[in-house]
């Protein structure tokens, strides 16, 4: 896959010069011994033309300076091939999980109930995991299963609920971005490797790693066990998960919590708690425009400043990725054009030579020749700079992602909030409620039968209340404290991610990583080359 | 800027006191743009300094503008059939882009080396018509540009040559010849050949040319944008990280200058250089043009000698009183016949000597061109890498 096919030039006609020269390019060969087209003059000339220009400088091979898709996905080098990658190293950090994701397969989805014959078709994956966690067992562990998308948007939508407060990465989109036409190859491919990110972002996350969900997700063959939504009775009665211990303490007091309770833990969804859904947005609208300040409020100002700080960074962040993509179409559009340029030479080059009627042309040939193979390995640089770039580069926008997660976190926090507000001011109106009845019973001598009744029957709803009331509090509590343990994680792995990112970008422009690796000998940069190269030509001229 | 001298003024080459050494060195300088609205143009200064002795004196300055030097191409391609005349840079056809700094710039530089050529060319130096481009006042110079508006003004002869051409060559698809006459000259193919292709060839060259220097420009803008975000995103970071981000966004900046720095001296030393030799081998082609016509007209004229030739003989034979009307024109169509001749082979020559001159010159000025485009290449692969380079220690700063 060549995305930078889509690059077509500005006319028509320059986009099959695009594709025609990128064929020449790549058929000229390192060595100068034989030249695209006009190539009809005898070899053995050329050969003996040959100077010390190919000693000079071993470029990247063909397959790799052009074959190089700027989209290559992978950090951990598992991209097209099936080959698997290399044995961990047993001696490697011990929180050692990674996930490849590779072999789309077509099924058929056999719709029993459908009204037509034979059903829709989707596709599966191969997840394949490598891993030295105990959980997974233990060191040296692999383990492959197939899964479809619907699987990840389940494992993707438990994990927001069971980790409210954690900046838990995004998952990939379920439909394509408008603006973006591709065949269904391409489009596979795509989400094969937004997959495979994905799922290495969970994996190094240090809660999400350690998460049954995931766990689940990764190693049970056939369908995934996994409900699609946290329905608290289905949880009770699944036994194949087991519900979150940070969620209600011990087992004991799990058990003699209400359904009621441990519902209050959990944001309000469709279906049974429409009612409190209502009650809730109640509560939010007499937030923003009652005249009365809620009774709980956000009061961590650290908190708030952080969040402010956070909106102008994803601003800025936004900014400077947006820029960086710019930077590297640049980049690369002018590698293209600087080999069009020098292809143009060879074949100026070659014409000269051949249909010479005077000396004085075949003079600057050779010259010519090597200026013109300048040109060409300029080019490769550029892609080859550039697709290291791109790499690095890239580090913005999986920051624009943990934005994203970040807001999850926050909203989590604020909804949790919501719900002990909701759950404060019920319990007020309660208590308002009852103190009304007390004192109209109380006029009544002997009392009155149907307000004790009712009181009673609200005392017992305050009860409850007040339980859930706790519950929601606590749960509030424990999502602030993922939310500053989160921030702090932020802000420490930003800060080395960053500065990994900017040395590494600067390195690459001052040599590709490719020469840094290869080490070679008499290894010139493209300056060396071009200054030989014009001062080939200044030789003779005694005038310039 | 003074763009590097690509044609030298002046003849010879050894040492001599100057004053005896013949000379004329031509510059256009200092275009001021004139006139208001739809009518306004630039106007450029031509200094001469000479000592030819047809010249009014050592040093003259006059006021020209670009018909003026249209008005000068025209008459020199007139007046020598067979030598290649210098090109001109075209016309503007996008009205806004006329007055731009760069646009002018480039003009003036082609006007430049136009009027050099000239003057440099041994035949063409001396042209009267030359003389008067460098020396007439400007109101003279005016009368004689709207005065050759178009056709030129011929001698009554040169219509009847005129007319006589048209005339054959309906005659001739009248009757179903296919092609008018041509030279069966196989070098003189092998030179139209070369020409046509070698058009193509630095057409293609000068077009991805232009297009580099497009994208330098995209690039330095690219990397102007790139900065002030990368800026932006530091001062919000603070400390050691939101410093590194400064001092990146600080260095892409000042690459960008380069950047675009460099894609000026992309233009004018390389691109304008292969535009010039485009315009220059369509130079060639017109006089292409002329041998087939002046080759056409001897034809032409020898077929009709030997028609009257036939016609003269019959009237003498029958002693009619037509003779003497007869002789008259046969003696006018030899005469005629014999100029065409001349003319023919003057071109011939002419260009054989041209076609020399052409190559050397152009192997001379492309070394140039190129030697100027590794040159900027390779200043700018070092000015970025160096740039880069000096980031290094300071993140180094930052990172500890």
């Amino acid at each position: 896959m060549m995305s930078h096919e889509n690059h077509g030039d500005e006319d028509a006609s320059g986009y099959a010069d695009l594709r025609e020269s990128r064929d020449e390019m790549e058929s000229l060969a390192l060595d100068d011994s034989s030249n695209g087209p006009a190539s009809s003059s005898s070899l053995t000339d050329r050969q003996s033309r040959r100077t010390a220009f190919n000693s000079i400088l071993e470029p990247p091979s063909y397959a790799e300076a052009i074959f190089t898709s700027f989209d290559s996905s992978s950090s951990n080098g598992f991209h097209r091939n099936q080959n698997l990658p290399p044995r961990p190293d047993p001696f490697s950090h011990s929180d050692f999980l990674r996930i490849w994701v590779s072999d789309p397969r077509k099924e058929q989805e056999l719709a029993a109930n459908s009204l037509v014959p034979g059903g829709t078709t989707y596709y599966t994956y191969l997840i394949t995991t490598r891993t030295n966690l105990p959980e997974y067992g233990g060191p040296g562990s692999e383990f492959s299963v197939r899964r479809r998308f619907k699987d990840v948007v389940t494992l993707s939508d438990r994990l927001s609920e069971s980790y409210r407060g954690f900046f838990v990465p995004i998952r990939p989109d379920k439909s394509l971005v408008d603006s973006q036409v591709m065949q269904m190859g391409q489009f596979v491919e795509q989400r094969r490797s937004a997959l495979e990110k994905y799922l290495n972002r969970l994996a190094s996350h240090p809660a999400v790693q350690k998460s049954e969900e995931l766990r689940v997700f990764l190693v049970v063959k056939g369908k995934l066990p996994l409900a699609k939504s946290i329905d608290v009775a289905s949880r009770m009665l699944d036994g194949a998960v087991r519900l979150p211990k940070q969620l209600l303490g011990d087992a004991a007091a799990a058990a003699a919590a209400t359904v009621e309770a441990s519902q209050a833990t959990q944001p309000a969804r469709g279906g049974r708690d429409l009612l409190r859904m209502l009650r809730e947005l109640k509560q939010s609208v007499a937030n923003d425009w009652g005249r009365v300040k809620p009774l709980v409020v956000e009061e961590d100002k650290e908190f708030l400043e952080r969040k402010e700080w956070l909106v102008e960074f994803e601003h800025h962040l936004s900014n400077i990725s947006k820029e960086a993509e710019t930077l590297v179409k640049a980049q690369q559009d002018t590698g293209e054009t600087m080999g069009e340029l020098g292809l143009a030479f060879v074949k100026l080059t070659n014409f000269e030579t051949e249909e010479a009627i005077l000396d004085s042309q075949r003079v600057r040939a050779t010259d010519m020749k090597n200026l013109a193979t300048a040109a060409v390995k300029a080019s490769r640089l550029y892609r080859e700079l550039n697709a290291q770039t791109v790499k690095h580069l890239d580090k913005l926008h999986e920051y624009l992602g943990v934005m994203l997660a970040a807001n999850g976190a926050f909203s989590d926090r604020s909804s949790a909030l919501l719900t002990v507000q909701t759950l404060s001011s019920d319990l007020v109106s309660l208590q308002s409620r009852i103190e009304k009845l007390e004192a109209a019973s109380s006029k009544i001598f002997g009392g009155d039968r149907s307000r004790m009744r009712k009181i009673e029957d609200l005392k017992e709803t305050a009860r409850v209340t007040e339980d859930a009331k706790s519950c929601a509090v606590r749960e509030y509590e424990r999502i602030k404290d993922n939310n500053r343990d989160e921030l702090e994680r932020f802000d420490k792995e930003r800060h080395i991610d960053f500065m990994d990112m900017l040395k590494g970008f600067v390195l690459n422009q001052v040599t590709p990583r490719r020469w840094q690796m290869r080490g070679r000998i008499s290894q010139r940069k493209l300056s060396d080359m071009l200054e030989m190269a014009a001062e080939n030509f200044g030789f003779e001229l005694l005038f310039s | 800027m003074e763009p590097q001298q690509r044609s030298v003024s002046g003849s010879s080459q050894s040492p001599r006191s100057p004053s005896s050494q013949p000379f004329l060195s031509v510059s256009v300088t200092d275009p001021v743009k004139l006139g208001n609205g739809v009518q306004a143009y630039i106007s450029y200064r031509v200094i001469t300094k000479t000592n030819f002795p047809e010249y009014q004196g050592p040093e003259k300055i006059v006021i020209r503008r670009y018909s003026d030097f249209v008005w000068l191409r025209d008459r020199l391609f007139e007046k020598y059939k067979g030598i290649f005349i210098p090109p001109l840079p075209e016309k503007s056809a996008v009205e806004k882009f006329r007055f731009s700094a760069e646009f002018i710039e480039m003009r003036r530089q082609a006007l430049d080396i136009f009027v050099n050529r000239i003057a440099s060319h041994q035949e063409l130096q001396q042209s009267e018509d030359l003389r008067t481009f460098l020396q007439a006042d400007e109101e003279m110079m005016e009368r004689l540009r709207s005065h050759e508006t178009g056709i030129f003004k011929k001698k009554p002869a040169d219509l009847m040559q005129i007319f006589k051409d048209v005339q054959s060559r309906v005659s001739d698809v009248v009757l179903g010849k296919e092609k008018p006459v041509e030279e069966s000259n196989p070098e003189y193919e092998k030179l139209k050949n070369y020409v046509f292709e070698l058009e193509n060839h630095l057409a293609e060259a000068q077009k991805h040319a232009y297009r580099l220097v497009k994208r330098h420009r995209e690039l330095g803008q690219s990397l102007s944008d790139f900065g002030k975000a990368a800026k932006l995103l530091g001062a919000c970071e603070g400390n050691a990280l939101g410093k590194a981000f400064s001092e990146l966004g600080a260095k892409s900046e000042t690459l960008s200058i380069k950047l675009q720095k460099e894609a000026h001296q992309l233009l004018m030393s390389f691109e304008e250089p292969l535009k010039d030799y485009v315009r220059a081998v369509q130079s060639i082609k017109a006089t292409i043009a002329e041998r087939a016509n002046a080759f056409r007209q001897q034809c032409e004229l020898a077929e009709t000698i030997k028609l009257k030739e036939i016609n003269l003989d019959k009237l003498m034979l029958t002693r009619s009183d037509k003779v003497g009307e007869a002789e008259i024109e046969y003696k006018e169509l030899k005469a005629a016949s014999e100029e065409a001749t001349n003319r023919f082979e003057t071109i011939v020559r002419l260009m054989n000597e041209e076609i020399v001159r052409f190559q050397e010159q152009k192997t001379v000025d492309m070394g140039i061109a190129f030697h100027e485009f590794a040159k900027g290449q390779a200043r700018l692969a070092n000015g970025i890498a160096d740039a880069w380079r000096s980031l290094l220690p300071k993140l180094e700063v930052c990172s500890s």
